[in-house]
């Protein structure tokens, strides 16, 4: 059965280009576009890896990390963070919350697969 | 600056017109003469209790000897000295330098003033860049258009054999982001061009308002005639709005401007130029007149012209003792928004909002100049059971008066460049102790 990614942004078409390369990689990509209750979506699906924007509408990546990590369910899934904002203040807030990776837009597509790959691998 | 307008040469002058000898003025005064020629010749630094001898001696106001451009220009060359103490400015013999060399000391004073302005300038420059909401959406959304592109753009030539409506989609993906990459750089071009002139200060908002409002001298003419007071704000507002940079303090001006109406149409200007007729400048007897609280009052008080009320200084401060407003009077001095001294009345008022204070001020470094100050408080929003009302200080300021069972209180303009060292209120040292 295929790995299973969550693309949490809120960007419509870096949502398809990113749900694109990963499909083609053979992923099976879920996606979310917000995050008032993005919480649910990554209860709902179960994901191998979520792939997390910063800035989304209605609540930051930083809560929603926070809550994963909380939560006993989901607390050890891999998080790779995404953010417009290459500050080292943001890459520490990420590292403190508990992102396994930090990725600073615009990133290209190889790194951001070469990181889902590495991030499960390490996980299994 | 004329050099007659030292404290020393100004004794000299007045010594001299009323054909007094030295020594004479020196015995009246209580002091040797050689010690008076000192003086005379701005060696010496002088105040207090021989100022005030030297003044009844010579018959004059001791406000005429002290008071005036040089006091100023004084403060300004020890605020210059203090900023750089490792060059040790002979800072003992400060007067003797404006005294001699008045053209240099007003070009040392000139340019630390400058300088000053310039690190303002530069530190809302910064905050400007840093904390700048709308250039922070800017980027962010030219970011997230970039990556987009880049994306889409890197399957377009990476990808082999790729569907032709994926390839639809890209392609349209890329057109659609290029657009909205090109809008949103030239707004974030717009934005950053339409910045003031590279010449002129960059002033926060509050100081652009400040500054239009001075050159009204804080009299808004039509608003205080009109049938309707409301009506003619917008009409003001376009007027003074022309000077101002950006929209937030447009916006702060507009506040402003319907604070004001407002209290026209409590206290029209025709009714209080009678009240004050029968009743002279006394702000409690008015606001009972006219049935308001005091800061009203004060504020009616403050927007009138000199020329009828003689001058009349205001500072608004909000609970956090930052200043919203500084109407400033000579004798007075103000930070420009936060940072003041604890002392002033108007931090006393905020803590006690039903009992203002009536108190006569000294300020250091302008010790020679006594203002009344009256100090009161008011709510300022509607309390709620979640949010208790928020309440601003005001204080204003009136020329001394003759009455005894007003205390007269000591207070400072803020720590920096105040000189009072034994002060329980100093909360960082000054740039100017060892200038004292």
């Amino acid at each position: 059965m295929n790995k299973k990614v969550l693309l949490i942004e809120d960007e419509p078409n870096i949502i398809e280009a990113v749900s694109f390369i990963l499909m083609r990689d053979g992923w099976e990509v879920k996606t979310h576009s917000n995050g008032h209750d993005a919480m649910d979506a990554v209860r709902r699906r179960e994901a191998d890896i979520v792939i997390l924007d910063v800035m989304l509408p209605g609540r930051s990546g930083f809560d929603i990390l926070k809550d994963i990590r909380s939560d006993p369910a989901l607390g050890d899934t891999p998080v790779l963070m995404l953010t417009a904002r290459g500050q080292d203040k943001d890459r520490e807030m990420a590292e403190r919350v508990g992102a396994n990776r930090f990725m600073t837009k615009p990133f290209s597509n190889a790194d951001v697969l070469d990181a889902v790959r590495a991030l499960v691998a390490e996980h299994e | 600056m004329s050099t007659s307008s030292i404290i020393g040469t100004r004794i000299r002058e007045k010594r001299m017109a009323l054909g007094m000898r030295q020594t004479e003025l020196a015995s009246a005064a209580e002091i040797s003469p050689s010690y008076l020629n000192l003086i005379e010749h701005n060696r010496r630094r002088i105040g207090g209790r021989t100022l005030l001898k030297l003044a009844a001696a010579l018959e004059v106001e001791p406000t005429l000897l002290s008071e005036g451009a040089e006091a100023t220009l004084l403060l300004a060359l020890k605020g210059a000295a203090g900023s750089r103490k490792e060059l040790k400015a002979e800072t003992d013999r400060l007067e003797e330098f404006a005294g001699r060399f008045p053209g240099w000391a007003q070009l040392v004073a000139a340019l630390h003033q400058r300088v000053e302005t310039l690190e303002r300038s530069l530190q809302n420059l910064t905050d400007r860049m840093a904390h700048d909401p709308h250039l922070a959406a800017s980027l962010h959304e030219v970011i997230s258009t970039v990556t987009a592109i880049r994306s889409a753009a890197s399957i377009l030539a990476d990808t082999q054999e790729i569907e032709p409506e994926w390839q639809n989609r890209f392609h349209r993906n890329i057109g659609e982001d290029s657009r909205r990459l090109a809008e949103g750089a030239q707004a974030l071009v717009r934005y950053l061009e339409a910045g003031p002139d590279s010449d002129a200060e960059v002033l926060s908002p509050q100081d652009e308002v400040q500054a239009v409002l001075a050159e009204t001298s804080y009299y808004l003419e039509p608003i205080e005639t009109a049938g309707e007071p409301k009506a003619a704000v917008d009409g003001t507002l376009e007027k003074l709005s022309a000077k101002l940079e950006s929209d937030a303090s447009r916006g702060m001006l507009r506040e402003y401007l319907d604070g004001y109406a407002d209290d026209v149409a409590r206290v029209p200007l025709n009714d209080l130029r009678g009240a004050i007729s029968t009743l002279g400048i006394e702000p409690d007897a008015l606001a009972q007149r006219f049935g308001v609280q005091l800061p009203l009052i004060f504020r009616r008080l403050a927007s009138l012209p000199e020329d009828e009320v003689g001058p009349v200084g205001l500072i608004v401060c909000d609970s956090s003792g930052t200043l919203l407003q500084r109407k400033e009077v000579a004798g007075f001095g103000a930070p420009r928004v936060a940072g003041a001294c604890p002392l002033w009345p108007i931090f006393q008022a905020l803590r006690q909002p039903s009992a203002p204070l009536r108190v006569h001020l000294r300020q250091s470094g302008r010790e020679n100049v006594t203002l009344l100050a009256m100090a009161a408080a008011e709510p300022v929003t509607q309390a709620t059971f979640d949010q208790p009302a928020l309440i601003n200080g005001y204080m204003l300021l009136l020329p001394v008066r003759e009455d005894a069972s007003v205390p007269t209180v000591d207070v400072g303009i803020s720590c920096r460049i105040c000189p009072r060292n034994a002060c329980a209120a100093r909360r960082e040292p000054s740039i100017m102790s060892e200038v004292f």
